[in-house]
C-alpha cells in the first residue's frame, strides 16, 4: 500500500507525514506525533475517549482515517489550556467538580464539553448529559461532570462567584 | 515559623490538608492536561507489537497452525504457537486458584476467542494483517454453556488435561467438569431450623454474567535488556507486585531482576487483577526478539476474554418465625467458572466470602453450599467492583429478606429492622464465621426511611396501584467484608494479603511515601496524602505519594477489594507513627527535655506547661539530618507492613424508587438516596465520588448488561456497540448520605468504601424493579431488568397492553 502525503495544523503546530491511507487518526496523533491526551477505548465510536476538536467539530479520531484530516485543524486535550498556559476554566471545573477518577476519559469529555459550550454558552443540566451523552464514564457517574461543565459556563459567562 | 506560631489551631489544621477535608486531587493535574501516563502511552524505542489469532469456535481440537504466511506478511516479525512455547514450558500457566491456564492453545480450544497464537510486527497494522493470514484448522466440538448440562452424566469432557485428576486445587471434584465443592455453616442446625419454621421461602436467584469493562482495556508493555538480563514489564496490574512474583514463578527468571510497573491505570474494577496469556506473551516475544513488546487488547477482546465477573446461580432459602424474625438460611450455588478456573479470589477461598450471605442480618443457623464447574465460556470470575463474591451473596441475602417480607405481608424496611444485628451486639460473629467490626444498622435505616419521607411513598404507591400504575421501593440495608485480610485467613499463591508503606521525610520536610497498593482512580495520591499530613503534621501538598514501581515501593498485594484504605492506609498511618515516635525523641533532644514531657499537637511537639518551648515537625526534620540524640540514627523515615488484625465491615442503606411503564416495559428511577457508613472518612469528596461510580456500575448490571451465550458458545455482543454502559443520559441522579461507625481496629477508624455502592445498588435496582410488581404475586425477576424483560413480565401478568 503506497503512503500519502498529509499536512494538518495539531494544537497550533504544521504537521507533515506520509502515513499508509488506512492508519486511523487516533493512531497518527498517539504514535507518529506523540499525543497521547487522546486514548484508545472500544474502537466502535461508543466511549468518545479519542474526541478531539476537527474543523469546529467534535470528532472521534478512531473512526476518522488520517488521510481524511488533510488540511484539517485539530485540537486536543494538550491544546486546552489558556494561552498564558494557565488552566481553562473547563480543565479547572473538572478539578475543583471531581468531574474526574481514573482519568481516562477526560481528555475526550474535555474536548467534547469545549464544543458544547461553543455551541451553547449556557446549558441547562439536560443539555449538558445530552451534549455529552457520546462519550463514556466509567468512574463518575457523570454528575460531578455535568457540575464541571456548569462550573465552566459561570466562569466563562463571567459568573466567577457563582462558580466558586 | 512566626507565621505559623500566629496561626490559630484551626487554622495550623487546615494548613495541613489532612483527614476529613475535601482536598481537590493531586492526580488530576496531569489528567485534564492529557499528561497521564497509561499503558498505551508508553513507547520505548524499538519498541513492537504483538496481538493475538483467537479461536472463533467455544469448543474445538485444534488440528494444524500454518504460520508460514503470516510470517511473510511485511513488517511481520515471529509467529508464536503453543509448539514455540512448550520448550520453555510456558504454553501453560498456573492460575492463582490452583488450577492451570492455557497461555496459547495447545490442542484444544475451550472458549471463543480463546489466544491461539501471537503475532508480533513492527507496527500494529502489519500484526493485523498477519493475524488474517495465520490458517487454524479447527474440528469443532460440542459446546457447553449451562454449567447445569455441564456436571449431567455423559457430558462432553472439557478439560481433558485435567479429567483424569481428582482435584484441581480446591479440594475432591465429583466430575470431569467439576472444579471444587466448597461449604460452611452448620447443615444439621440449620436443616432443623427449617423444619420447624412457622415460614419457609426459596427462589431460584441468578446472578449473570457481567464484565467489568473499564475504559482502558489491559495490556502491556515487556522489555527484556538481554545484556543485563532484566525484564521490565509495563501493564495495567491492580497488584504489581503480586504480578512480579507470579512472571519470576513462571518464566524461571530471578525476581530481583524484573521489574514491574504500573503506569496510570484507566480504571480497573477487577478486570486488572489477574495474569493474562498477553502478557506471558509479551515476555516471551520481547525474550525472543530482544525488543520492548506491547499488547493491548481492543473492546471485544476485553469482553470476550479477560475476567468477566458473577455467572452465579444461586438458590436460596429462608426460615422464619411468623412475625418474620428469621432462624436459618440455607443457599446452593452453582458457580459456572468458565474454561479455566482462573477466578481471582484469595487461595483458600474457592467461593470468595461469599460466606458474608448472612448480611447485616441476625440469622442464628445458616448453611451455605458451593459448587464450581467448567464450561467453554472465557475464564475468570473477578469481583467486579465489591469484595470477593460480597455483591454475589449480598444480592442473595437482600432479595430473599424481600420474598420472605412479601409471604407474610410484612413492610420490607420493618423486616429488615427486626432482623439486624442490633448495635449492643458488636464485635458481633456471624454463623457463617465472621467477626463484624462494628455497626448500627438501624440508625442508618432509620436516617434513609426519614429523608426520603417513607411513609408518603407508601402511600402513593398504593394510590398508584389502585389506578393500575407501577411504582416500586427498594431497599438494599447491606454490609460489606473489606480489607483483604488477616494474613491467618487470607493469602495469594501463599503470600499473606498484608500491605504495606514507606515514608521518608526530606530535611526541609517535604516527604514521599511508596506503598504497594496501585490507585487505578480512587485518589491514592491525594488521600494517602491526608493521611499522613494527620499523622506527621506535615501539609499533605508537601508529601509525594508514589505506587506501582516495584523497584521502589515495599511489596504489598495491590489495590482491589476495597483493601487499600483498611489495608495500605493503616500501614501509611503506622509507618508515620514510627517517625512521629522518632521525631519525639530527636524533638527532645533539641529542647533539651526528656521524650515524656513532650505532647503532641497538630504539628508540632510541645512541652508540657511550657506550650512557648516547642519544635515543629518541619524543624525535627531538618534536625534528623543535622544533630540527633547519641545512639539515634540519622535520617527520618520508616517502613510498616500492617497484616490486618481483622477485616473491616463497611455498610450502608439504600432506597430506590421506580416508575415502571407497563406498555413499554420502561424502569425510570425516580429516586436512589444511599447512605454509606465507611467509618472515619478520609476525603468526603473522593468518597462521594466513589459512590456515584458505583452505584452507576449498579445501575448498568441491574438495568442492562450481561454476556450472553448462545448454545454453540458464541459470545453475543461483547463490543459497546451491544454490551450497556450507561450514558450521561440514562444515568439517574444520586443522593448521598452517611453515618460514621469506626472500625475499632484500624489506627484511623476507616473501613474502605469504593465497592460498597456496587454491593449495595444492585440489590436495590432489583428489589425496587420487582416491589413493583409485588402487589400482583411476583417474587423474583432476573437481571438485568431491560425494556423487553420488563415487558415480558407485564405480557405475563395481562397487563401488557
Amino acid at each position: 500500500m503506497s503512503n500519502v502525503a498529509v499536512k494538518m495544523t495539531v494544537n497550533g503546530q504544521v504537521v507533515e507525514a506520509a502515513v499508509e491511507p488506512r492508519v486511523l487518526l487516533i493512531h497518527f496523533l498517539r504514535e507518529n506525533l506523540g499525543i497521547t491526551g487522546p486514548h484508545i477505548g472500544c474502537e466502535t465510536s461508543h466511549c468518545g475517549a479519542c474526541t478531539v476538536e476537527l474543523d469546529g467539530k467534535s470528532v472521534k479520531s478512531c473512526t476518522v482515517f488520517a488521510a481524511q484530516a488533510e488540511g484539517a485543524n485539530i485540537t486536543t486535550v494538550e491544546g486546552m489550556a489558556n494561552a498564558d498556559g494557565t488552566l481553562s476554566a473547563l480543565q479547572e471545573g473538572f478539578m475543583q467538580e471531581h468531574g474526574l477518577q481514573c482519568g481516562y476519559c477526560t481528555p475526550g469529555m474535555i474536548m467534547r464539553a469545549h464544543r458544547l459550550l461553543q455551541e451553547n454558552s449556557n446549558p441547562s443540566e439536560d443539555e449538558i448529559r445530552m451534549g455529552l451523552s457520546g462519550n463514556l464514564c466509567r468512574c463518575t457517574g457523570y454528575q460531578n461532570i455535568v457540575k464541571a461543565v456548569r462550573y465552566a459556563a459561570d466562569k466563562m459567562n463571567g459568573r466567577q462567584e457563582a462558580a466558586e | 515559623m512566626s507565621d505559623a506560631m500566629e496561626m490559630t489551631l484551626e487554622q495550623r489544621e487546615a494548613t495541613l490538608g489532612g483527614i476529613g477535608c475535601a482536598r481537590r486531587r493531586k492526580e488530576d493535574v496531569r489528567f485534564i492536561q492529557g499528561k497521564g501516563n497509561y499503558v498505551d502511552d508508553v513507547m520505548l524505542s524499538g519498541q513492537v507489537f504483538g496481538d493475538f489469532v483467537r479461536s472463533p469456535h467455544a469448543h474445538a481440537r485444534i488440528k494444524a497452525i500454518d504460520t508460514e504466511k503470516a510470517k511473510a506478511v511485511p513488517g511481520v516479525l515471529a509467529v508464536l504457537t503453543a509448539d514455540d512455547l512448550k520448550p520453555l514450558n510456558l504454553h501453560w500457566m498456573p492460575t492463582l486458584a490452583g488450577d492451570s491456564q492455557a497461555v496459547l492453545a495447545d490442542e484444544k480450544v475451550h472458549f471463543q476467542n480463546q489466544e491461539v497464537a501471537f503475532v508480533i510486527g513492527e507496527d500494529r497494522y502489519a500484526v493485523s494483517d498477519g493475524i488474517q493470514a495465520v490458517e487454524v484448522d479447527y474440528e469443532d466440538l460440542p459446546a457447553l454453556v449451562d454449567p447445569k448440562q455441564a456436571l449431567a452424566d455423559g457430558a462432553p469432557i472439557l478439560r481433558e488435561d485435567v479429567a483424569a485428576k481428582d482435584n484441581v486445587g480446591q479440594g475432591p471434584r465429583k466430575h470431569p467438569n467439576h472444579i471444587f465443592t466448597w461449604d460452611v455453616g452448620d447443615k444439621g442446625e440449620t436443616d432443623q431450623a427449617f423444619s420447624g419454621a412457622a415460614v419457609t421461602v426459596k427462589e431460584e436467584i441468578f446472578y449473570h454474567r457481567v464484565h467489568p469493562c473499564p475504559l482502558e482495556p489491559c495490556g502491556c508493555v515487556a522489555s527484556m535488556d538481554k545484556i543485563k538480563g532484566e525484564l521490565t514489564l509495563y501493564g495495567t496490574f491492580q497488584a504489581p507486585h503480586v504480578i512480579r512474583t507470579v512472571v519470576s514463578l513462571i518464566s524461571g527468571l530471578p525476581e530481583h531482576k524484573i521489574r514491574v510497573i504500573a503506569p496510570d491505570i484507566g480504571g480497573g474494577f477487577g478486570n486488572k487483577v489477574g495474569a493474562y496469556p498477553g502478557y506471558v506473551c509479551s515476555v516471551v516475544a520481547s525474550i525472543v526478539l530482544g525488543r520492548p513488546v506491547k499488547w493491548v487488547e481492543s473492546r471485544i477482546d476485553n469482553l470476550s476474554t479477560t475476567s468477566f465477573a458473577r455467572d452465579y446461580h444461586m438458590t436460596g432459602e429462608l426460615a422464619a418465625d411468623k412475625d418474620g424474625r428469621i432462624t436459618g438460611l440455607r443457599v446452593n450455588v452453582l458457580a459456572d467458572h468458565g474454561a479455566f478456573n482462573s477466578h481471582a479470589q484469595p487461595t483458600k477461598w474457592p467461593a470468595g466470602f461469599f460466606n458474608i450471605v448472612t448480611g447485616s442480618y441476625d440469622i442464628p443457623a445458616a448453611y451455605v453450599s458451593v459448587d464450581g464447574v467448567y464450561t467453554n465460556k472465557a475464564p475468570g470470575g473477578v469481583a467486579y467492583r465489591c469484595s470477593f463474591r460480597v455483591t454475589e451473596a449480598s444480592y442473595l441475602i437482600e432479595r430473599m429478606i424481600d420474598v420472605l417480607a412479601q409471604k407474610i405481608d410484612l413492610d420490607k424496611a420493618e423486616i429488615r429492622l427486626r432482623n439486624f444485628v442490633k448495635p449492643e451486639q458488636f464485635p458481633y460473629t456471624s454463623s457463617l464465621g465472621w467477626d463484624y467490626d462494628s455497626g448500627d444498622y438501624h440508625t442508618a435505616l432509620n436516617k434513609v426511611l426519614k429523608a426520603v419521607d417513607y411513609k408518603a411513598l407508601l402511600l402513593e404507591q398504593a394510590e398508584k396501584r389502585k389506578r393500575g400504575e407501577l411504582m416500586g421501593i427498594g431497599f438494599a440495608t447491606f454490609t460489606e467484608i473489606v480489607g483483604a485480610g488477616p494474613s491467618r485467613n487470607c493469602d495469594i499463591l501463599g503470600i499473606g494479603m498484608f500491605d504495606s508503606c514507606e515514608i521518608r521525610v526530606h530535611p526541609t520536610g517535604s516527604a514521599i511515601a511508596r506503598l504497594g497498593t496501585k490507585s487505578q482512580g480512587q485518589g491514592h495520591e491525594t488521600t494517602y496524602a491526608q493521611i499522613i499530613a494527620t499523622e506527621l503534621g506535615l501539609p499533605s501538598d508537601d508529601i509525594t505519594i508514589e505506587e506501582g514501581d516495584t523497584d521502589t515501593a515495599p511489596y504489598g498485594l495491590g489495590t482491589y477489594g476495597s483493601r487499600s484504605t483498611p489495608v495500605a492506609g493503616a500501614a501509611a498511618a503506622q509507618a508515620a507513627r514510627k517517625i512521629r515516635a522518632k521525631a519525639q525523641k530527636i524533638a527532645a533532644h533539641m529542647l533539651e527535655v526528656a521524650e515524656g514531657d513532650l505532647e503532641w499537637e497538630i504539628d508540632r511537639f510541645k512541652v508540657k506547661g511550657l506550650p512557648e518551648k516547642m519544635a515543629t515537625m518541619k524543624q525535627i526534620a531538618f534536625a534528623a539530618y543535622q544533630s540527633v540524640p547519641e545512639g539515634l540514627e540519622p535520617g527520618l523515615e520508616a517502613v510498616n507492613y500492617y497484616d490486618p488484625p481483622n477485616f473491616t465491615y463497611p455498610f450502608g442503606a439504600y432506597l430506590c424508587v421506580v416508575d415502571v411503564d407497563r406498555l413499554t416495559g420502561e424502569v425510570k428511577v425516580r429516586r436512589f438516596y444511599a447512605l454509606d457508613d465507611c467509618g472515619t472518612r478520609i476525603n468526603p469528596m473522593i468518597i462521594e465520588g466513589q459512590v456515584h461510580g458505583g452505584l452507576t456500575e449498579a445501575f448498568a448490571i441491574a438495568m442492562g448488561q450481561e454476556l450472553i451465550f448462545d448454545e454453540n458458545g458464541n459470545i453475543q455482543g461483547a463490543s459497546l456497540m451491544d454490551y450497556f454502559l450507561p450514558t450521561a443520559v440514562e444515568t439517574p441522579i444520586w443522593e448521598t448520605d452517611h453515618t460514621v461507625t469506626p472500625s475499632p481496629h484500624h489506627p484511623i477508624g476507616a473501613k474502605g468504601v469504593g465497592e460498597s455502592p456496587n454491593v449495595g445498588g444492585v440489590s436495590a435496582f432489583t428489589n425496587a424493579v420487582v416491589d413493583a410488581f409485588a402487589h400482583l404475586g411476583v417474587t423474583h425477576m432476573p437481571m438485568p431488568h431491560t425494556p423487553w424483560r420488563v415487558w415480558k413480565q407485564c405480557e405475563a401478568l395481562g397487563i401488557g397492553e
